[in-house]
C-alpha cells in the first residue's frame, strides 16, 4: 500500500511540475491542481476537526488552561452555527468579524511590537558577539533614518545612510538569502520526487 | 527552457551525489543551532519532557513550501527518536493541509520505530488558521505542555516573536528557522542559534537522515558556486559592455 502510494504522489509531482515545460501536459495539471485546491478545502475542515479534538480532551481531561479550551470551543461552534445560518456577508457576522476576530488580532500585533522591542533589549545578553552588535547598530541607524522628525531627516543617517543601507545591504544581503531558499527548496522537491523524503506517510 | 536544464542538471547531480554520499560519510561544518537540537533531542528523552515541534503556515502547494517540507522531514526523524520518551512530541502547524500531512509523517515515525500503539492523533495539531491564530494557539503548548525545547522550521512572519517570547518566559530551549525574511530577523534577535537561509533546508542532514539529504546540501553548494560565478560573469561582461 505504502509503494501504492509513493508511486502516485511522484507520478502526481512529476505530471505537474511536467505541465510548467510541456503545453501537452498543461491540463493534466491543471486538474490535478484544482483536485488538490477541492482536497484543501476539506483538510481545513479536517484542521478544525483536530482543534476541536484537542481541547475537547483537555476539558475532559481536566488540564490546565481548559477555561480558555471552552471558551474555544464555545466560539468555534456559535460562529460556524450562525454563520450557517445567517450567512457570513449578514450584518451580524460582520460585526463578529469587525468587533472580535479584527480587534484580536490587532491585539497580537500590539503585543508584538512590546515582545519586539524587548528582544532588542536583551539581544546583547542573549548574543553578545559581532553579530549581535551589527543587528542593533543596524537597527538602531535604520529607525533613526525613517523616523519622523519635527525638524526632517537627520543629516547623513536619513539621506545617505539609510538608503544606502536598506538599498544596498539589506537588498544583495536579502537576495542572497533568496537564493539560498530557492536552491534548499529545489532540492527538496527533487527529493521528494525521488521518494527519498516521503511526507505521506510512507516507510 | 534554462529552467528545464537546472532542473534536469540538478536531478543528475541529486542521484551521483546521492550514490557517491552513500560510499563516502559526509563532513559537516558544525551549526550551532544543530548541536542544541542534538542535545535538546537526547534531554528530552532521559528527562521525560516534551518536545514541541512549530512548522509554521507555509503552504505545501504553493511555490514556497519547501519550507514545509524540510519541517516536515526533520519532524519525522524527531518523532522517530523521541517516541520511546515517556512524553511524545507535539507538532502545531497554522496550515490545514501540513497539519494533516504533519500527523500523516508522525505516525510514519511512529511506525518506523515499531511503535504504532503509542501514535496519538492529537500530537499533531493545526492550531490556527491565520498567523496571529496559530501563534495564539501555540503559544500555549509550550506554557501547559511540559515543554523543554520548542523547534520553530518552517514559514513564519513577525508573528513568530509571540511564540519566542512565550518559549522563552518558560525557559524553554528555542531553535529557530524560517524562510521568509521577516521571520529570520525576528528568530535572530529572539533566539540563541537562529538558522540564516538556507540552513533551514540542513536539517535532516545534521540528524542524520538518508544519504538524500546530505547529497542535497552537496547539490546547492555546487549550484550556489554556478550562481556566484553567473553573477560575476554577468556583472564582468556588463562592465565591458558585452551585454
Amino acid at each position: 500500500m505504502r509503494v501504492f502510494t509513493a508511486v502516485i504522489a511522484i507520478a502526481a509531482g512529476v505530471l505537474v511540475l511536467g505541465g510548467y515545460f510541456f503545453p501537452a501536459l498543461a491540463d493534466v495539471q491543471t486538474l490535478l491542481l484544482n483536485w488538490a485546491i477541492i482536497l484543501a478545502g476539506f483538510a481545513a475542515l479536517v484542521g478544525i476537526f483536530n482543534l476541536i479534538a484537542v481541547h475537547m480532551g483537555k476539558i475532559r481531561g481536566h488540564e490546565k488552561g481548559r477555561t480558555y479550551s471552552a471558551l474555544l470551543i464555545i466560539g468555534l461552534v456559535a460562529t460556524f452555527f450562525f454563520g450557517m445560518i445567517l450567512r457570513p456577508q449578514h450584518a451580524m457576522m460582520k460585526i463578529v468579524m469587525n468587533g472580535i476576530i479584527i480587534p484580536t488580532e490587532a491585539a497580537l500585533m500590539g503585543i508584538l511590537t512590546v515582545s519586539l522591542v524587548y528582544a532588542v533589549i536583551r539581544l546583547l545578553r542573549r548574543r553578545a558577539d559581532m553579530m549581535g552588535i551589527i543587528f542593533l547598530v543596524t537597527a538602531a541607524l535604520l529607525m533613526l533614518g525613517s523616523a519622523t522628525l519635527p525638524f526632517g531627516n537627520i543629516p547623513l543617517i536619513g539621506t545617505l545612510l539609510h538608503p544606502w543601507i536598506t538599498q544596498i545591504l539589506a537588498l544583495g544581503g536579502a537576495r542572497g538569502i533568496l537564493i539560498g531558499v530557492a536552491l534548499g527548496t529545489l532540492t527538496t522537491g527533487l527529493r521528494i520526487l525521488f521518494g527519498a523524503d516521503r511526507p505521506y506517510g510512507g516507510n | 527552457m534554462i529552467s528545464l536544464v537546472i532542473l534536469i542538471s540538478s536531478a543528475v547531480l541529486l542521484l551521483i551525489a546521492t550514490i557517491w554520499k552513500r560510499k563516502s560519510p559526509a563532513w559537516l561544518r558544525e551549526i550551532p543551532a544543530f548541536t542544541r537540537l542534538h542535545r535538546a533531542l537526547g534531554l528530552s528523552v532521559e528527562d521525560g519532557t516534551r518536545l514541541h515541534v512549530s512548522l509554521g503556515n507555509g503552504n505545501p502547494l504553493d511555490a514556497r513550501g519547501g519550507s514545509a517540507f524540510a519541517g516536515l522531514a526533520m519532524l519525522r526523524i524527531i518523532a522517530e527518536r523521541t517516541s520511546l520518551g515517556d512524553k511524545p512530541v507535539i507538532a502545531s502547524t497554522g496550515e490545514a493541509v501540513l497539519g494533516l500531512l504533519t500527523q500523516d509523517t508522525l505516525q510514519a515515525g511512529y511506525h518506523i520505530a515499531g511503535v504504532d500503539e503509542l501514535y496519538v492523533p492529537t500530537m499533531g495539531r493545526v492550531t490556527g488558521l491565520t498567523p496571529f491564530g496559530y501563534a495564539a494557539g501555540a503559544m500555549h503548548i509550550s506554557q501547559n505542555e511540559d515543554i523543554s525545547a520548542n523547534i520553530m522550521l518552517g514559514r513564519f512572519s513577525s508573528e513568530v516573536a509571540l511564540l519566542a517570547e512565550a518559549s522563552d518566559r518558560d525557559n524553554v530551549t528555542m531553535i529557530g528557522a524560517s524562510d521568509n525574511l521577516t521571520g529570520q530577523a525576528v528568530l535572530f534577535a529572539n533566539t540563541q542559534d537562529a538558522l540564516i537561509g538556507e540552513e533551514l533546508f540542513a536539517a535532516g542532514a545534521y540528524l542524520h537522515a538518508e544519504a538524500a539529504h546530505t547529497a542535497s546540501l552537496t547539490v546547492q553548494d555546487i549550484l550556489r558556486w554556478l550562481v556566484i560565478a553567473a553573477l560575476l560573469g554577468g556583472a564582468f561582461a556588463k562592465f565591458v559592455g558585452i551585454i
